[in-house]
């Protein structure tokens, strides 16, 4: 077949001389599928990465997530304490022709705020927010508090056009099947949506009225969906696509001798860390070293949850168990990121400091412990877990270690038994969508308040209410600078000091391309046609 | 014979209700596809929202009471991934995971049949030596790990066969067919040979037994006494004998190959039922994991009877009316 193929393309150069240059067309193997293509339906990564090439949004990120840069808009701006005005580009068209103005974009922040029977939506970014047209090109965003986070917001919520027609229903009558077979898939993005068989492909198309700041190196991507790990390593190497996503990290080495493979890495916004239950006083997996329950929880004094983070040897996981694609973490995100601690840095491997903190706080005897984690999640999560079980039942510690697949896991790690997190000490992982550190301190250390939206992931229930009066009083503040600081000094007191969680590694993702190509490597974890890149 | 077959259908609507009772308990207790679907940045209010549009926040019994009335009326529930019918997200895809069952099936009569009757007729050779222990291995190496051998093999390193997805599809008699075209049966071989190895293996016992117990039958020596050619004596006589079991077990394990192509379709990127079922439970969409076994014990019940009818036909000793089960 491909000696076919290269008869083929032979003969295709000799009638290529006397036509115009071959399309450039590029074929992705992508392990994650979209659920649709309604951009408010669903938030969640594969489909954000998908829909983003066909919807603009009023600004988004760069690849590295180290600025912002406008879409849609031309300039956003703070004009008083709670109200931020958006300038738009003029003269941005629609794929069928009409033009982007205010009211398109209206009409998207209303349809995501009110979207119902979707899959997880975009309330958490439109929720207290009025948009106000002053004129065609320009917006007004206010809010009852000053609300600082105004631009993060703004890059994730897609604009469609308001004119797209559906087939009736809720939702402006528009249904997620009407985006799906192409009928209301009307963005303003560099590429068009062409077909989606599910399970099998999507394929775009270069949109020729686009004038953007975004790259158009192509005139078709094509994705496959090929969820096996192995395989997609296969057809990359068989030539059946030109770039693949998630190369597995056991793959990495072999690939890096193959002369017809570049790699791409990148460290990715995500963080894994560990969850340490800190607010029962009998822990369900805290046992004495023979196994028996405790009516003591040792996790809940700081001492003994930063011996722990002592015994854990970063460097050992992130080059044996992550094959060196990883960095070692001491903080919610990797360095470049805004409002990051300059003072934090990955605690160092010390067997005997952590045994005389263990000791100074009364545990010298050590205690047992299970680890939980998923096995289907994270890059090599069931083996991080593994390895942090031998360090620590090494070191006086004997911890068992359970692992089990993402759809029995996190239930059980969030809300299991009576609704409350049923695990003692668990392996999870954090992505900040919105590149600060803000989210994570919200969900994953500020006390768990239903009733303020705050502390949702916080699985092992870190309270502290100084942390939680510097996430608040940060939340608040507009400036960048102070806000920064006040982040990195959140950060500092919730980790640094607390120990409320363990951060063990960012991720490192990798991208596979053949020869002749390379990617952007995306620190949002997102897969995108635009950015693989031809390289001389 | 229509009792028969009413009888067959009654018994089949009780299954589907036990199944379906016992999928649906199974997909509760496993865990909470909200979890999973939700975004990590969705507070407490957004997850219970989500919850209550599922209609995950009812007692179980009362969901299954939902389900139940629903499905009477031929509403199989939406899919909690892509919120569409859960029914027709499968009927859309079941034209790929049965052209792909056919295919092997082929593989399996077409070559299964004659490698099986020649091991049996010269029990001896090396020829049929190395059949019985080629099928030793079709029988016992895992499909995975075959299917990514394949791949290397016959994509990687010779690059003849594509190694991944579907090909071009044509609309034949109002069905998406692909195998029609170069493109289309290129993508298809690999998969199907895959898929078809066990059952390969399968036939080719099943016939070689067979034929080395008919060939001492009494009807078989007559024929050779009677001077008959020895090419009529096997394609007439020995192997409409053989037929009964290869028929029996190959309807069988057609409803396997139609349901639990999982891993082929994994390894292959083969858009088909089996990986939308896979996909399915790793995100708990209960929805499409009901509807799809339901659908899969309708078609088991299914083939069976046309097992039965064809059973009739072949042996003419075998009465419908006889069959009580």
């Amino acid at each position: 077949m491909k000696s076919l193929r290269r008869l083929g393309l032979a003969a295709g150069a000799v009638l290529m001389l006397s036509t115009p240059l071959q399309a450039a067309d590029i074929v992705i193997g992508i392990r994650s599928e979209p659920s649709s293509i309604d951009p408010y339906f669903h938030n969640l990564g594969p489909n954000n990465a998908m829909l983003g090439q066909i919807f603009d949004r009023l600004n988004d990120w760069t690849p590295k997530m180290d600025k912002m840069f406008g879409r849609a808009a031309k300039s956003w701006k703070a004009i008083n304490e709670t109200t931020w005005e958006y300038k738009l580009n003029k003269g941005i068209k629609f794929h069928d022709g009409s033009d982007l103005t205010a009211d398109d974009v209206i009409f998207s922040y209303d349809r995501a705020a009110n979207y119902t029977g979707g899959n997880s939506s975009f309330r958490t970014y439109t929720k207290g927010k009025t948009l106000k047209k002053i004129d065609d090109y320009t917006i007004h965003i206010t809010t009852e508090k000053p609300y600082p986070l105004m631009p993060n917001d703004t890059t994730t919520v897609m604009i469609m056009s308001s004119e797209a027609k559906g087939t009736g229903g809720k939702n402006k009558g528009i249904s997620a099947k009407d985006f799906n077979n192409g009928l209301a898939a009307i963005g303003s993005g560099p590429y068009k949506f062409v077909e989606w068989k599910k399970g099998d492909r999507i394929v775009l198309e270069k949109f020729a009225a686009y004038k953007g700041p975004i790259e158009q190196p192509w005139d078709k991507i094509t994705f496959k969906f090929i969820k096996a790990e192995p395989a997609r390593v296969a057809a990359l190497l068989a030539g059946d696509v030109d770039a693949i996503d998630n190369v597995p990290t056991s793959d990495i080495e072999s690939l890096k001798k193959n002369s017809k493979v570049t790699l791409s890495s990148g460290v990715s916004n995500r963080v894994i860390y560990l969850h340490m239950d800190q607010f029962r006083d009998k822990s369900p997996f805290v046992t004495t070293k023979d196994g028996k329950q405790l009516d003591k929880n040792p996790l809940k004094n700081p001492k003994v949850r930063k011996a722990i983070s002592m015994m854990i040897n970063r460097k050992a996981i992130v080059e044996r168990v992550m094959e060196g694609v990883a960095i070692p973490a001491g903080q919610l995100l990797p360095e470049g990121f805004f409002g990051r601690s300059k003072k934090l840095s990955f605690e160092k491997y010390d067997p005997k400091g952590a045994k005389k903190l263990l000791e100074e706080a009364g545990w010298g005897d050590g205690f047992g412990l299970t680890i939980h984690g998923p096995n289907d999640r994270y890059i090599n999560d069931a083996k991080i877990c593994e390895a942090i079980g031998q360090m620590l039942s090494a070191q006086g510690i004997p911890t068992k270690v359970v692992t089990m697949p993402k759809n029995v896991y996190f239930k059980r790690a969030s809300k299991g038994a009576k609704g409350l997190p049923e695990f003692s000490f668990v392996l999870v992982g954090w992505g900040s969508g919105t590149g600060e550190p803000s989210s994570p301190l919200k969900s994953l250390l500020a006390t768990h308040d239903k009733s303020k939206g705050m502390g949702a992931s916080n699985r092992g229930r870190h309270s502290d209410p100084k942390v939680d009066g510097l996430i608040n009083k940060a939340l608040a503040t507009v400036d960048d600078a102070k806000r920064g600081k006040l982040l990195a000094e959140a950060t500092e007191l919730a980790i640094g000091e607390n120990q409320g969680i363990i951060p063990l590694h960012y991720q490192v993702n990798t991208w596979a391309t053949r020869k002749g190509l390379k990617f952007n490597p995306r620190a949002d974890e997102r897969t995108t046609g635009h950015d693989y890149i031809p390289v001389k | 014979m229509s009792v028969f077959i009413i009888r067959r259908l009654l018994q089949s609507g009780v299954v589907v209700v036990i199944m379906s009772f016992i999928v649906f308990s199974g997909v509760f207790l496993i865990g909470d596809p909200v979890e999973i679907l939700v975004s990590d940045d969705a507070d407490q209010e957004e997850r219970e929202e989500m919850i209550k549009s599922m209609g995950l926040d009812k007692p179980f019994l009362v969901q299954y009471g939902i389900f139940i009335s629903k499905a009477l009326k031929g509403n199989l529930g939406e899919s909690f991934v892509f919120n569409e019918p859960a029914l027709l997200l499968i009927l859309d895809r079941m034209p790929a995971t049965m052209e792909l069952a056919v295919v092997s099936l082929m593989i399996a009569i077409i070559f299964g049949i004659p490698l099986g009757v020649w091991a049996g007729l010269k029990p001896e050779s090396w020829a049929s030596k190395s059949i019985m222990t080629g099928s030793i291995l079709g029988f016992s190496l895992p499909t995975f790990w075959v299917g990514i051998m394949m791949i290397l093999l016959f994509a990687v390193m010779l690059g003849w066969l594509p190694s991944t997805g579907r090909g071009d599809v044509q609309v034949i008699l109002g069905m998406p067919i692909s195998i029609f075209s170069w493109d289309g049966f290129s993508h298809v071989l690999m998969p199907a040979v895959n898929l078809a190895l066990f059952k390969l293996s399968m036939v080719i016992r099943l016939a070689r037994a067979g034929t080395r117990e008919v060939m001492h039958q009494d009807y078989i020596k007559f024929a050779k006494a009677k001077g008959l050619q020895e090419s009529r004596i096997i394609l007439v006589h020995v192997l409409k004998n053989i037929l009964i079991p290869v028929v029996t077990v190959l309807g069988l394990e057609f409803g396997g190959l139609v349901a639990f192509s999982v891993v082929t379709e994994t390894v292959f990127a083969w858009p088909g039922m089996g990986k939308l079922l896979i996909d399915s439970i790793g995100l708990l969409d209960r929805p499409i994991i009901v509807a799809y076994l339901m659908i899969i014990v309708f078609l088991f019940v299914f083939i069976n009877l046309v097992v039965d009818i064809l059973y009739s036909i072949l042996d003419p000793r075998v009465r419908l009316q006889d069959i009580k089960s």
